[in-house]
C-alpha cells in the first residue's frame, strides 16, 4: 500500500472545518512525513501477519471479521466520504453479496473465492441501477430512501416463495474452508490470510481510485456539484457509478462475511448492521482510507467492550463509549491523527 | 373489489395513521428547530412515558402525571442539549448523527434496566368504547388524533405568531445571521430540545395504551413517523401530519388488496410507495423546495 500518502492528503477536505495534513516534506524528529507514512503502512502489515500466530483461533476470527466491517465500511466511504452521498442502505448490499456467496456456494458447489468476483458483479450492478433514482435525492432525502433499502431486504430474504434459494428465516449453512496445498494453518487462520490479501487488494484499488480522474471527479462532486457540472463531469454518471462501486466494495465484504461466519440468516443483515457501518465510518473518519481499519476494529469490538463492562446496562455503556469517543475525536480517528501530525510539525519547524 | 373491507381496511389504518401523524409532527418540530433528524427521538418519548406511569403507579391522577411528565420531558430536553450537544456543536453533521444514536442506546438500555422489559399497560383517559365501524375507531383512536389535531394547531400559532416561535425559527434556518440580529441561536436550539421532548411525551403517553408499554414499543412507530414526515415534507407541519395518516392507510390497504405477497411485504411496499413519491416530488409533497444561491 506503497501510494496511501497522497489519499489521505486529498480527504483532509472532507468537512471544510477539518484539519490539513502538513506536506509529505515536513519533518517530524527528523524524519519526513513521507517516510513517516510509509514506516507506519510496514509496521501494520508486519502487525497484519504476525498475529494470527500469537493469539487464540477465536481471536483470529474476531480480527477476521472486524477486516470484512472494515471493507465494508470502505465501500460506504468512497460513497459517502468521496462522493457526498448517505446512506443507510449498505446492509441490504451486504446481505445482496453475502447471499449470492452462499447461494452459489450451497446450490452449485462453487469454491468460496470464486463468489467473491460475483458478488461483487451483482452488488455492483445492483447498486449503480439504485443510485440512479437516488439522483434525484440529496441529504435526508437519500437517508430515507437507503433506509427503506435497509429494512426491505430481511422482508425479502425471508419471502416465503424465495425460500428455496434464500433458506428462508433458517438461513443457508456454508462450510468453512479449509487450508488448502496442506498448509499448516489451521481454518480460522487461513481464513484470515485470505481476508486480508483480498483486503490488501481492494484497499490499494481503492486508494488508486481515489487519485485517479475518476476520484477527483467524485470529490468535486462532494464539494460542489454545480460547479464540477460546470467543469465537465458528467455528475449522474459519476453519482451513480460511485454508488455501484460502493456497493461492489460492500457486496465483496458481505460474501468474505458469510464464508467467515459460516452461515447467512435475514436478521444478521437488519438495519441495526447499516447503524454499525455508519457508526464505523464516522469514528474512523469520514473521507479517511486508513480510518475505515479503525472503524471496522470499532464497529466489531465496542459492543464487546460494552457487554464485558455490564451485561444489563450494555446499550447505556455502548452510548457512553460513542459520546465520549465524538467528544475526543469529532471528525474520527482520522481527524485525531492529523491535528496530531499537524501540531507535531509545527512545533518541530 | 369488496368496497367495505376497503373502508375497514382505510378506517383501520386511519387508527394508527394517528399514531404515525403524532410521533411524526414531532419530528418535523425538532426538525425545524435544530435542521436535523434525531434518531433518538422516540426513545425519548418512550423514556417520557415509562416517566408518566412510574408517576402514576406512586399514586398521581392521570392528568397531574401528563402535566408533570411534559414539564419533566422539557427540562430533560434541554438538558441533553445543554450538556451533550452543546460541547460539539462545531463538530460535522455526521458526528452529530452517531450522537443521536448513541442517546438511543442509553435510553433505550437504561430504560429496561430500570423498568425492565415486561409489558405494561398504560391508561387511556378516553375510554376504549368503539367510535366508528365496530371497534375499527375506537374513542382513545378518536381522542389521539383529537390532540394530534390540536397540538398541530398550537404549534402552528407559536412559530408564526410569537417572537419566540420567529426567533426558533430563524436561528435554525440561518444560525449566523439570526445571531447577528441579536438572537440567542444556542438557547434557541436548547429551547427546540426542549419543546420536541415535551411534544414526544405527549405522543408517547397516547401511543402507549395501543401499542403497550416497553423500551422497544417506539421503534417500529419512529420509522414510520420518519417515512411520515419525509413524505409530507420536513418544512411542514401540517404535511407531516397528513403523511402519517396516508402511511397508516397505505399499510393497511396494500396489506389486504395487493395479492400474494402484500401481507409479508406490506412494510416493504408502504417505503416503496414513499421512495416513489419522492422521487416524483424530492422535497415532500407539502415541503418548499430550497433554492441556493452558487
Amino acid at each position: 500500500m506503497e501510494a496511501t500518502p497522497a489519499a489521505i492528503e486529498a480527504t483532509g477536505a472532507a468537512t471544510p472545518s477539518v484539519v490539513r495534513l502538513p506536506p509529505a516534506q515536513a519533518v517530524i524528529g527528523g524524519i519526513t512525513l513521507a517516510r513517516w507514512r510509509q514506516l507506519a503502512i510496514i509496521a501494520c502489515v508486519i502487525v497484519a501477519l504476525v498475529i494470527p500466530f500469537v493469539v487464540k483461533n477465536f481471536f483470529i476470527f474476531q480480527l477476521t471479521l472486524a477486516l470484512v466491517y472494515a471493507l465494508a465500511i470502505l465501500g460506504l466511504n468512497l460513497l459517502t466520504g468521496f462522493n457526498g452521498q448517505f446512506s443507510l442502505g449498505h446492509s441490504a448490499f451486504y446481505a445482496i453479496g453475502a447471499y449470492t456467496a452462499a447461494i452459489m456456494m450451497d446450490h452449485w458447489d462453487v469454491a468460496y473465492y470464486w463468489t467473491l468476483p460475483v458478488a461483487g458483479v451483482v452488488c455492483l450492478i445492483s447498486g449503480f441501477l439504485f443510485g440512479l433514482p437516488a439522483l434525484r435525492l440529496e441529504g435526508i432525502y437519500l437517508a430515507l430512501a437507503t433506509f427503506a433499502l435497509a429494512i426491505a431486504a430481511p422482508q425479502i430474504l425471508k419471502f416465503s416463495p424465495l425460500e428455496h434459494w434464500t433458506g428462508g428465516v433458517q438461513g443457508i449453512v456454508v462450510i468453512k474452508p479449509d487450508a488448502p496445498f496442506g498448509l499448516p494453518l489451521s481454518s480460522d487462520q487461513w481464513i484470515y490470510f485470505f481476508t486480508l490479501a483480498v483486503a490488501a487488494v481492494l484497499y490499494v484499488c481503492a486508494v488508486n481510485l481515489v487519485n485517479s480522474r475518476t476520484g477527483r471527479a467524485m470529490k468535486a462532486i462532494r464539494d460542489n456539484a454545480i460547479a464540477a457540472g460546470a467543469m465537465g463531469v458528467n455528475v449522474s454518471l459519476y453519482k451513480s457509478l460511485t454508488f455501484g462501486v460502493s456497493a461492489l466494495y460492500t457486496g465483496i465484504a458481505g460474501a468474505l462475511g458469510a464464508v467467515v461466519a459460516g452461515f447467512v440468516a435475514p436478521d444478521s443483515f437488519t438495519f441495526t448492521l447499516s447503524i454499525q457501518l455508519f457508526v464505523g465510518l464516522v469514528v474512523g473518519g469520514v473521507g479517511s482510507i486508513p480510518g475505515t481499519l479503525f472503524g471496522g476494529l470499532f464497529a466489531l469490538f465496542a459492543p464487546n467492550v460494552a457487554e464485558s463492562v455490564s451485561k444489563g446496562l450494555a446499550g447505556a455503556v455502548y452510548g457512553v463509549i460513542l459520546i465520549l469517543v465524538i467528544y475526543v475525536m469529532p471528525s474520527g480517528a482520522a481527524g485525531l491523527v492529523r491535528l496530531i501530525v499537524s501540531k507535531l510539525a509545527r512545533s518541530a519547524r | 373489489m369488496n368496497w367495505e373491507l376497503l373502508l375497514h381496511q382505510v378506517l383501520a389504518g386511519l387508527a394508527t395513521g394517528g399514531i404515525y401523524a403524532c410521533i411524526a409532527l414531532a419530528v418535523v418540530m425538532i426538525y425545524q428547530a435544530i435542521d436535523h433528524l434525531n434518531f433518538a427521538q422516540g426513545e425519548m418519548a418512550m423514556f417520557s412515558t415509562f416517566i408518566a406511569w412510574q408517576l402514576m403507579n406512586w399514586g398521581c391522577p392521570y392528568w397531574v402525571a401528563f402535566v408533570l411528565t411534559i414539564a419533566i420531558s422539557f427540562v430533560g430536553g434541554l438538558a441533553i442539549e445543554r450538556i451533550v450537544f452543546k460541547p460539539i456543536h462545531d463538530a460535522p453533521i455526521l458526528s452529530h448523527i452517531v450522537v443521536f444514536i448513541a442517546l438511543f442506546s442509553i435510553l433505550n438500555s437504561s430504560a429496561g434496566w430500570i423498568w425492565d422489559y415486561t409489558i405494561k399497560d398504560f391508561p387511556t383517559p378516553f375510554g376504549t368504547r368503539s367510535l366508528i365501524g365496530n371497534g375499527l375507531i375506537s374513542a382513545h383512536d378518536g381522542g389521539m388524533i383529537g390532540v394530534t389535531l390540536v397540538l398541530l394547531a398550537l404549534l402552528y400559532l407559536f412559530f408564526r405568531h410569537t417572537r419566540i416561535g420567529l426567533a426558533m425559527r430563524a436561528a435554525a434556518a440561518n444560525p449566523e445571521s439570526a445571531r447577528l440580529a441579536g438572537i440567542r441561536v444556542g438557547w434557541m436550539v436548547a429551547l427546540g430540545w426542549g419543546m420536541a421532548a415535551a411534544i414526544g411525551a405527549v405522543a408517547g403517553m397516547l401511543i402507549a395504551p395501543v401499542v403497550f408499554l416497553e423500551p422497544n414499543m417506539m421503534i417500529g412507530i419512529l420509522l414510520y413517523g420518519f417515512a411520515a414526515a419525509v413524505v409530507g415534507g420536513l418544512t411542514s407541519p401540517g404535511g407531516a401530519v397528513i403523511g402519517g395518516f396516508a402511511v397508516g392507510v397505505i399499510e393497511n390497504v396494500a396489506g389486504t388488496f395487493i395479492p400474494y405477497f402484500g401481507r409479508e411485504l406490506k412494510l416493504t411496499i408502504a417505503l416503496v410507495l414513499i421512495v416513489a413519491v419522492l422521487l416524483v416530488k424530492p422535497s415532500g409533497l407539502f415541503g418548499r423546495s430550497v433554492v441556493s444561491r452558487v
